[in-house]
């Protein structure tokens, strides 16, 4: 077995090992924070489609996983005031359960990302990252400025919306279905690593000229792909609102935007569990530094110079190599 | 009467002040090889990017088999049938060598849209992609990391990928650059076989490769293409000896 498959099999069975451990003695606030990492990492595991695997510097991701939050948000409000959408030409209720939140949150971060994707894609290195962060702000000061839906102060919901067959305010009931989401995104994530896109996709950042000169338009490639990871972010938004019963702009800013990569660079650029490793070392340094002093963003700060200058490949990188391009 | 595979008339492209391409025509026909040289700067890769449509023309038109394709983009080139390599390999450097030609192979089949399927099981694509890397003598090196190769070996790869696309004209800038004797030679024989499935525009440095191979030689110098013709003929030529094959052999 390769040592980097060694490395993922560790990390989830760190991640399930913990709040399991945690839910035996009785600690749920620990069970919040791995549910907390793993709704991180499956935004990293979308953004890393984008940035690792077809090499967008998107500084806008949270964007899509604003949106995926606000699709919660809306929807489940609209549930708890008995209030409907829109009644007028044909009746939308709000809902509390999580499949139809999930959908919403979807395809409506997906659409999100395949309009902002559709317009960034035409520039390439500094002036896409600009430009996927002014997308992002300009979402970020629509929503502070909609009052309708709570402006500056965002959203609360009152109870956790439901999945069939689960209590999901039971913490490591929410934990659990939180995790099977991370491990589909994962196992979809490696068959689109080894598919016909994958190849292509990684190609078209190493070299754009190779992809075209055998008939293959990277614009399309970049463009697909830049979708698919704003679907997956927005998931994860979906889930991060639902955890915290709540959601404000908060979630829409630049300062997010750059969370996400950060997990993304912490583990490793472009490896599959990169983001996951990623997440699950920023919450253990925001929780264990975050309690030893009120800067400790100066000390991820170091964390992350350190990562750049001597180990580019994140943790994943220092620890498994370089990477093996197959079997 | 032979068949024009590829044609190109009146091209110009300048970059700034300087004129690297002027009026720039020139065919390649079914079952040839011909050979594009002249000094370093005369503009040689500046014209295959105008044929392959990663560089705009000023002017002129360029046509594949008989259909104007000036307007269209290098994808479409490509997928129209316009193989290439480059005079500075543009490989993913990163992939294994097997995996740049699994790339050639997929772009000439299509169907890059396929998210779940392991692409290096695809039997059809491995079929091709292990011929290709058979013909060039790459077939050990299939899972190497491309940035492992070596300069030479890179080139050979650039002649594997293109040859994935079965295209139906080839365009190659100094596939012979960096190869050594022996290299060289595998590449003499592959290139001379070669000419029967498609034409070739060979750009070349190597001149014993060039009279070698070329069934026709054009000479550009400064932009203008001063002569074409069979080797014999472009090596009695003075004017050429001078501008060229004379500075060449002072060397
Ligand atoms: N993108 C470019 N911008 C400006 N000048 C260029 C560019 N590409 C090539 N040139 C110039 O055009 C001339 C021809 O270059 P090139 O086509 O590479 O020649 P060759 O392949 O025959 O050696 C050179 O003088 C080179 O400096
Ligand atoms: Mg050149």
């Amino acid at each position: 077995m390769r040592r980097e498959h060694i490395i993922n099999l560790v990390t989830l069975a760190v991640l399930v090992v913990v709040p399991l451990g945690a839910w035996v003695l009785d600690e749920p606030f620990i069970i919040t924070l791995a549910t907390r990492a793993v709704i991180f990492a499956i935004a990293g595991v979308g953004l890393n489609l984008a940035l690792g695997q077809g090499g967008l510097v998107s500084l806008g991701h949270a964007a899509f996983f604003g949106i995926g939050g606000y699709a919660m948000g809306i929807l489940a409000s609209h549930a708890q005031a008995y209030a409907p959408l829109m009644e007028w030409p044909f009746l939308i209720e709000g809902t509390k359960s999580m499949p139809i939140i999930w959908l919403v949150a979807v395809v409506s971060s997906a659409l999100a990302a395949l309009a902002i994707g559709a317009l960034s894609l035409r520039t390439s290195g500094v002036y896409f990252i600009m430009i996927t962060l002014a997308f992002g702000q300009m979402i970020y000061y629509f929503a502070i400025s909609w009052p309708a839906y709570g402006g500056e102060d965002g959203l609360v919901v009152y109870v956790r919306n439901g999945f069939p067959g689960l209590n999901t305010l039971d913490p490591i009931q929410f934990f659990g279905l939180c995790f099977c989401v991370l491990c589909i995104v994962l196992w979809a994530m490696s068959r689109v690593q080894n598919s016909a896109f994958g190849l292509a996709l990684a190609s078209a950042r190493q070299n754009p000229v190779r992809v075209q000169s055998v008939g293959i338009d990277p614009y399309r490639l970049r463009l697909v792909a830049f979708t698919l990871s704003g679907a997956i972010t927005g998931l994860s938004g979906a889930l991060f609102a639902d955890l915290n019963r709540f959601v404000s702009p908060t979630m829409l800013s630049w300062q997010m935007s750059g969370e996400i990569m950060v997990f993304i660079i912490i583990g490793g650029v472009a490896r599959l569990f990169g983001p996951v490793i990623g997440a699950m070392i920023f919450i253990l340094l925001e929780h264990v530094l975050g309690g030893v002093s009120e800067f400790w963003h100066i000390y991820l700060g170091a964390l992350l110079l350190m990562i750049v200058l001597f180990a580019k490949g994140g943790v994943i990188g220092a620890l498994a190599g370089r990477e093996v391009a197959h079997d | 009467m032979t068949d024009i595979i590829l044609q190109a008339r009146g091209l110009q492209k300048s970059f700034g002040a300087l004129r690297v391409t002027d009026d720039v025509s020139l065919e390649v026909r079914s079952g040839e090889i011909h050979a594009l040289i002249g000094p370093n700067g005369a503009g040689k890769s500046t014209l295959v990017q105008q044929l392959t449509g990663h560089l705009e023309s000023d002017a002129g038109q360029v046509a594949l088999c008989g259909q104007d394709v000036t307007s269209l983009g290098p994808v479409e080139r490509a997928a129209k049938g316009l193989g290439r390599t480059f005079q500075i390999s543009a490989l993913a450097m990163e992939n294994s060598v097997l995996q740049n030609v699994v790339l050639g192979a997929l772009g000439r089949r299509g169907g890059v849209f396929r998210f779940f399927a392991p692409v290096m099981k695809d039997r059809a694509l491995l079929d091709v992609a292990n011929n290709a890397l058979a013909r060039v003598g790459l077939r050990a090196q299939a899972k190497v990391r491309t940035s492992d190769l070596s300069h030479g070996q890179r080139r050979q790869l650039e002649v594997a990928v293109a040859l994935t696309q079965s295209p139906k004209a080839f365009l190659m800038d100094e596939p012979m650059a960096g190869l050594g004797l022996e290299g060289a030679g595998q590449m003499i024989d592959l290139l001379r076989k070669l000419r029967a499935e498609a034409p070739i525009l060979l750009i070349e440095h190597d001149m014993d490769a060039v009279f070698a191979l070329a069934d026709r030689i054009s000479v550009l110098v400064y932009g203008k293409i001063i002569a074409t013709g069979a080797p014999e003929d472009i090596r009695r030529n003075r004017e050429i000896q001078l501008a060229y094959l004379g500075k060449e052999a002072e060397l």
